[in-house]
């Protein structure tokens, strides 16, 4: 099955530069099709998930136009062909 | 302010490390130290909490975690002053999976004792210690303080519960102190396996007991490197010296405004002379609107306000903990930077003051170093695979007076 994840600028660095990337792997799941992505591109896997593995507070993963964190989180079913959204949520102000 | 291109220190110069909540600021100068060449921003938009100087085994290594309010906090190096940083694929500090932690802040990057070129320290948040054997390569927990009974009663601070200070012992590679907000000062003297609390005659104003065995809002403790026992505390109310490695604390804080802080130096060739900033409690501002340094010379026993060329009025300036350093040259260099953004420093033991830059972001670090000397050494601890290039406009700064003349010390 193909994914499509896209790539937020400042970490386009980890990933040879890309904007999209799109794997040919199976995954049934976000978390497994985020596991394809750091073996494709570990330099990434920092930058999204914490040590414990868990989706950083800033960070902002869509399947489409919902928000992991509002379906399932790594659980969320992820089907053939779909758009991986990365992006870091609006957050400012404080410094 | 004028951005700046990098700097280029020779050997001898000082070199000044600050960080900002919105990136880290590289400047140089000669022993006069008169004229400042700058370079920054490094990492716009970062926060940098920490920053260190390793000029061991033939190194002219900058260390600086970066910590991205999305990303997270990773950990650089540059061996060119700025030029280029490292920037590692995985982020070098964190937690073992059995801990259940997740790396918030690295809030101090100590290097080890020169006769241990390769060990390095990292002070974190949440409170913990991470050790590296490889000067930097690779890092692990240390587990003797992260396991001690004490870490599920500990408390955070404004701050958060950050272990801020790790001071290697010179004549004593087993010693090392640390000190976290709010537990105390923790020594260990087999070298990280098991730690003992001193915080015995060091107050807690906000605790129903106010000689607790832990709990205390240790702000920052330094260590003179010729003395190795003697150590001075700033604390979050109360001013304190230990001349037996920290078994007991004295309070001198008589002579001073206020004895409430952040930060605390020590002059690098005087172990009777430290220096601090009072701050007024509840609004963390010099007393009065003045800035003023304190500084004493007989080790606690009386304080003298140090104002010339600092100002005087409407000034409500606050300095972190890590805001404040001393450079090891004669006359000594002490330096400070304040959260609105301006850096001062004194280039002759802190009699007379001079504004060496203002408009930068809130200050949250400032580290004070003399690029050492060549030396035919190996350069271990090799950086990470993957660099950037990090090339910016230049400038230089004015003297905004004279620099002094007079020896600083009678």
């Amino acid at each position: 099955m193909a994914l499509v994840f896209h790539i937020p600028s400042p970490l386009r660095v980890f990933a040879e530069g890309k904007a999209e990337v799109i794997l040919e792997v199976p995954a049934a799941t976000m978390g497994e099709a985020l596991a394809a992505l750091w073996t494709r591109h570990p330099g990434l896997r920092d930058r999204i998930v914490t040590e414990q593995g868990e989706v950083r507070q800033y960070v902002n993963i869509f399947v489409g136009d919902g928000n992991i964190r509002d379906l399932a989180g790594l659980a969320t079913p992820v089907l053939d062909g779909c758009e991986i959204m990365i992006v870091p949520s609006v957050a400012g102000g404080k410094n | 302010m004028d951005v700046a291109h990098n700097i280029a220190p020779k050997a001898g110069d000082a070199v000044l490390l600050v960080g900002t909540t919105k990136g880290a600021f590289l400047l140089s100068a000669n022993a006069a130290r008169r004229r400042w060449e700058v370079s920054g921003p490094h990492f716009p938009g970062h926060i940098v909490y920490a920053l260190a100087y390793d000029g061991r085994a033939g190194r002219r290594r900058i260390w600086l975690s970066s910590f991205n309010w999305a990303y997270g906090t990773t950990l650089r190096a540059s061996d060119d002053f700025g030029q280029t940083w490292t920037n590692p694929e995985s982020h070098p500090i964190k937690f073992p999976e059995d801990t259940g932690q997740a790396l918030k802040q690295i809030w101090q990057i100590a290097v080890g004792r020169a006769e241990e070129p390769e060990k390095m320290y990292c002070g974190v948040e949440p409170a913990a210690l991470f050790e590296s054997n490889d000067a930097g390569q690779s890092w692990s927990l240390v587990r003797g303080l992260f396991d001690h009974p004490h870490r599920p009663h500990w408390n955070p601070g404004n701050g958060g519960l950050c272990l801020h200070t790790v001071l290697p012992d010179p004549s004593n590679p087993k010693r090392i102190h640390i000190a976290i907000s709010a537990a105390g000062v923790y020594r260990t003297d087999d070298g990280g396996k098991s730690w003992k609390v001193r915080n015995k005659g060091i107050r807690a104003d906000f605790q129903p007991v106010k000689y607790p065995e832990f709990g205390q809002c240790v702000h920052k403790v330094v260590r003179h490197p010729s003395r190795p026992d003697r150590l001075f505390l700033q604390n979050h109310g109360g001013l304190y010296r230990s001349d037996d490695g920290g078994d007991s604390w004295k309070d001198i804080g008589k002579g001073v405004p206020s004895d409430f802080g952040f930060p605390i130096v020590m002059h690098p060739h005087d172990p009777d002379t430290a220096y601090v900033v009072p701050l007024e409690q509840e609004m963390r501002c010099g007393p009065e609107g003045k800035l003023r340094v304190y500084r004493t010379r007989n080790a606690g026993r009386s304080w003298e306000p140090l104002t010339r060329g600092l100002p005087q009025k409407n000034a409500y300036e606050t300095v972190l903990r890590d805001g404040m350093a001393n450079d090891t040259l004669d006359p000594a260099g002490i330096y400070f930077g304040t959260r609105s953004g301006k850096l001062f420093g004194s280039a002759n033991d802190g009699n007379s003051w001079r504004l060496i830059l203002e408009g930068l972001p809130p200050i949250t670090c400032v580290k004070a170093c003399v690029k050492a000397p060549v030396k035919a050494a190996v350069v271990s601890g090799t950086s990470s695979p993957r660099r950037t290039s990090a090339r910016k406009p230049s400038r230089k700064t004015k003297p905004r007076q004279p620099a002094r003349r007079k020896r600083a010390r009678a």
